[in-house]
């Protein structure tokens, strides 16, 4: 398999880089890890004529925590540092389990959380997480730089709210404060480059017993991960008894319309989503046992 | 039009300088043009990893991995990881243990499990198992390639003692 042919350019600022995207529109594709890119072009899928490197970019590649604004990653973060951070691990477990849930060792090593995101695959594991726990993308472009809100970020699939010449320069995911807990839980057959048959992401805060936030998101179940606010409904206000969760899932299950495809069958992935949504509350409920 | 780029990169200890297309991918300026076949052509995708090479220390699929990209860059093969004439030992470990049928999975699975040990010399059962995620065996069962590589830790933190 020959990769059709197409011009490399690897700007040195990113300022240079949202210019060139802007220039050269829609034939060009911005990469950095380049592993979801190269698979659709051998495969003809997509023939960009540009591809635009990052990677000689400096200021790109970090990943930061603080107090007020949690989590910073940088565009060029690979999946394989976020997976074997201990500082992720330690402020938020559930973004470590959610970069290692991708593809293989190999791909994780040189793919990026931004990447994954930009892909904007419906069943992208990085997503749901973020979309619970109400992340931003820090978006750089041609005349000014802005945050998108992660639920505003995808319109569909393989497509994104990023205009002409926009670049993510960043991701921020809140901090999880005191009484927080996040988890997300993807089901597939392997536990090795496959896809995820759904993905569910939960965020609660539980307080003397009652929960007092919740935000659910589902993946593999849309065309973008969507959150299930009846399933949040369902929680706020309530002691997480077994009850409360049963319902809960249910009203997840309730708020999705799968497809049927090669993974699974539309009722099983709506099952799947009951059965999924439950496991992520109890492991979100442990973590802050 | 093809373009083409200077790139400057280290092969296997090798300085080399070469003159590459943009399309070219890492895995066919290694097995084309500086002739190092032992990096197998899978599925060129990213999905088998018999491809994998270290790059900067790191596993990849050089498969999905442009050559142009390696500029500036540490790359090492199964080629290169042998001292002196001796095998690696997971290399010697892979034959001890009969890790390999059809040997053609063997490069990628030994770069994997090398640079799995470069940087935890005692991983567990499952630290080797996640190590190899990416790389399919459709002959052994991974029984024995586990196992190998298991043996091959135990090689190397013995040396490493003996040495102290």
């Amino acid at each position: 398999m020959v990769l059709p042919q197409f011009e490399y350019l690897a700007p040195a600022t990113i300022g240079e880089a949202c210019n060139l995207l802007l220039e050269l529109g829609e034939g060009a594709k911005v990469m950095a890890g380049a592993t979801d890119l190269i698979p659709p072009m051998k495969d003809k899928v997509i023939t960009p004529e540009y591809l635009i490197d990052l990677k000689k970019i400096p200021g790109l590649d970090y990943l930061e925590y603080d107090q007020e604004e949690g989590l910073k990653i940088g565009a060029l973060t690979t999946l394989r540092t976020l997976e074997t951070s201990p500082l992720v691990k330690e402020k938020n477990p559930a973004v470590a389990h959610a970069a290692k849930m991708v593809a293989s060792t190999q791909i994780r090593m040189k793919g990026t959380m931004a990447g994954n995101l930009c892909n904007a695959s419906p069943s992208c594991d990085s997503a749901p997480n973020l979309v619970a726990q109400g992340a931003k993308i820090l978006v750089q472009g041609p005349n000014k730089d802005r945050y998108i809100n992660i639920e505003d970020f995808f319109l569909g699939v393989k497509k994104t709210s990023l205009e002409p010449g926009e670049i993510v320069t960043g991701i921020v995911i809140p901090p999880l404060k005191e009484h927080e807990a996040a988890a997300y839980i993807k089901h597939a057959v392997r536990k090795a480059m496959d896809l995820a048959i759904i993905g569910v992401a939960v965020k609660i805060r539980v307080e003397n017993g009652i929960c007092t936030d919740a935000k659910i998101a589902l993946g593999a179940v849309a065309t973008t991960p969507i959150r299930a606010p009846k399933a949040e409904e369902a929680l706020v206000g309530r002691e997480l008894t077994d009850e409360v969760i049963v319902k809960a899932s249910e009203e997840a299950m309730n708020s999705c319309d799968p497809i049927s495809d090669i993974r699974a069958s539309k009722e099983y992935r709506k099952d799947m989503v009951r059965v999924f949504t439950k496991r992520a509350i109890r492991q979100a409920m442990e973590q802050l046992a | 039009m093809v373009h083409k780029h200077t790139i400057s990169l280290t092969v296997n200890g090798d300085q080399i300088d070469a003159i590459v297309k943009d399309n070219l991918t890492l895995l066919d300026f290694l097995r084309d043009q500086l002739f190092l076949t032992g990096t197998k052509k899978g599925c060129e995708e990213g999905e088998c990893g018999a491809c994998t090479v270290m790059l900067d220390g790191n596993p990849v699929n050089s498969c999905c991995t442009l050559a142009v990209e390696c500029d500036g860059h540490d790359i090492v093969t199964v080629e290169g990881i042998a001292r002196d004439g001796q095998l690696h030992p997971v290399q010697r470990q892979f034959i001890e243990k009969w890790a390999l049928q059809c040997g053609y999975c063997t490069p990628g699975m030994i770069m994997s499990a090398k640079a799995l040990l470069d940087r935890n010399p005692h991983p567990t059962e499952l630290e080797i198992r996640e190590a190899i995620e990416g790389n399919l065996c459709r002959c052994t069962g991974y029984a024995k390639i586990v196992e190998a590589i298991q043996a091959a830790a135990a090689e190397m933190n013995w040396e490493e003692a003996s040495h102290a």
